[in-house]
């Protein structure tokens, strides 16, 4: 298998807007073609869309709108985690010989679909995501005894990291006190511990190694991944302190990859809820059992950007689609080196946790500079 | 309306079940998702496991575990207290706006 990297990226501002999926995507097109040298329409092999939207046909229209003529053009959908699901299949374009390069966007409106999974009847009446989040925190703080304070650290350290991030939905500083007090939504859930739906594109150039250095001199190599479905329905999560399909996929890309979690300067972690990245942190070997929480506070208190440097789902917002592929940028830009005041210094080798519907399923990629 | 969300409304708790396999189908489906074989309905216990609960606005919801595994979120009433892994009773159970609704009630 050819070597498969990251060439170039765009990104929009994620926030609540009226503009329309195919706009939002043109804007991400765009952002990455002004960013990228010697990159022409006609490099581009493969146009992959990553979105829960309804309108049909978009790898097709963005293609036309962009002035690309590619050889397949065709949508990714897997609820949060379509983005990196479209990052997986560039990689395979790629890797297999069939394209040089792919372009994969990500997109999402506010108000799309993919918040809740209809078909899952096991979920009774309880459909929206709070629920599922509030049987995760249930379970992890009665066996761990983690506190509502600790989960708090999460979104603390998140909305901090998120200030330096242009991109993101919140750039706002909260205190520990704030988020303890944000309108209470379960008994062991608030406001601020949640990540927000909102609208944002994110779009990523995947290349191969004999071309990638015409579109930039410092590429970011994929070099692990790791993909995990468990079910669609949340109930057949057996173990509620943890996540299964996280546990599983992580192994996967560190054997691909050569890696442990040991050699990862730096990490985006799905952290749809405050609950989620100290249960991921664990998962993944960065805490053990029982000290996620921790581990945040540490993180927190040393004002550490290790983890979720451009904000997380928390602090940037969270556009479904285009999440993963935004996770990715973040790791692409701190692995070159140019994510300004959110960089980790030296970061060489760094990994993207990104899931969907109850971290029923998972991908898990480890790229390297 | 299917027969589960059907019987459901008439508070029945029905599943679909392997006589092949021998187990209950969940989510319901018209095959076996192991042998691929037909399923045919069958009334589920409605006695249940306690998996994890929370409350908002003062309602509790809950995980609940049926026989073969077969969880479902639901409803927990006139519980002064909860234990995880206490049996419940499944009350009642409805279909209303698309969703099914399942009243458990803790067996002391
Ligand atoms: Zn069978």
């Amino acid at each position: 298998m050819r070597k498969v990297g990251i060439a170039a990226s765009g990104l929009t501002e994620f926030s609540k807007n009226d503009l329309p999926i195919d706009t939002l995507m043109l804007s991400a097109v765009k952002s990455l073609f002004d960013e990228s040298q010697n990159l022409s329409q006609k490099d581009i092999d493969v146009v992959i869309t990553s979105t829960n939207d309804n309108n049909k046909y978009l790898a097709n229209i963005i293609s036309e709108l962009s002035g690309i003529s590619p050889k397949s053009a065709h949508a990714i959908e897997s609820l949060c985690n379509s983005g990196t699901s479209g990052i997986v299949s560039a990689y395979s374009y790629v890797a297999s010989g069939l394209a040089d390069s792919v372009l994969v966007i990500g997109a999402e409106k506010s108000n799309n679909p993919g918040l809740v999974l209809e078909w899952d009847k096991s979920r009774g009446q309880y459909t929206h995501p709070i629920y599922w989040s509030s049987m995760f925190t249930n379970a992890h703080m009665r066996k761990y005894g983690t506190t509502l304070e600790d989960i708090a650290y999460v979104s603390a350290k998140n909305h901090r990291n998120a200030i330096n991030n242009p991109y993101a939905f919140f750039k706002k500083e909260f205190t520990i006190d704030e988020i303890m007090k944000s309108k209470p939504l379960t008994e062991n859930l608030r406001l601020y511990d949640c990540s927000m739906p909102c609208d944002g594109a994110a779009a990523v150039l995947v290349s191969a190694e004999n071309t990638i250095k015409k579109f930039t001199d410092s590429p970011v190599w994929i070099s692990g991944i790791g993909q995990k479905s468990i079910s669609a329905g949340f109930t057949k999560n057996e173990e509620l302190t943890s996540m299964s399909s996280v546990i599983q996929s992580a192994s996967s890309a560190c054997q691909m990859a050569k890696k442990t979690i040991s050699d990862i300067d730096v990490a985006e972690l799905h952290d749809a809820f405050g609950i989620c990245e100290i249960i991921e942190l664990e998962d993944l070997g960065f805490a053990p059992k029982g000290k996620g929480s921790t581990y945040v506070k540490n993180l927190y208190d040393t004002d550490d950007k290790k983890i979720n440097p451009r904000g997380g789902l928390i602090g940037s917002g969270h556009p479904l689609g285009a999440t993963g592929i935004a996770q990715t940028i973040e790791i692409f830009q701190q692995l070159q080196g140019k994510a300004n005041k959110r960089q980790v210094e030296g970061a060489k080798t760094g990994l993207v946790q990104n899931m969907s519907a109850a971290a029923t399923s998972s991908t898990v990629l480890i790229l390297e500079s | 309306m299917n027969k589960f969300e059907q019987e459901l409304k008439n508070n029945n708790f029905v599943c679909t079940f392997c006589t092949h396999c021998n187990k209950l189908v969940w989510p319901i489906s018209d095959f076996c998702n192991q042998c691929f074989g037909m399923a045919i309905w069958k009334k589920v216990n409605r006695t249940a496991k306690l998996i994890e609960f929370s409350r908002k606005d003062g309602e509790i919801f809950c995980i609940s575990e049926f026989e073969d595994g077969l969880r479902i979120m639901g409803n927990i009433i006139n519980a002064p207290n909860l234990q995880i892994g206490q049996s419940l009773n499944l009350v009642k159970c409805d279909y209303e706006n698309g969703h099914a609704v399942f009243i458990l009630e803790p067996i002391y």
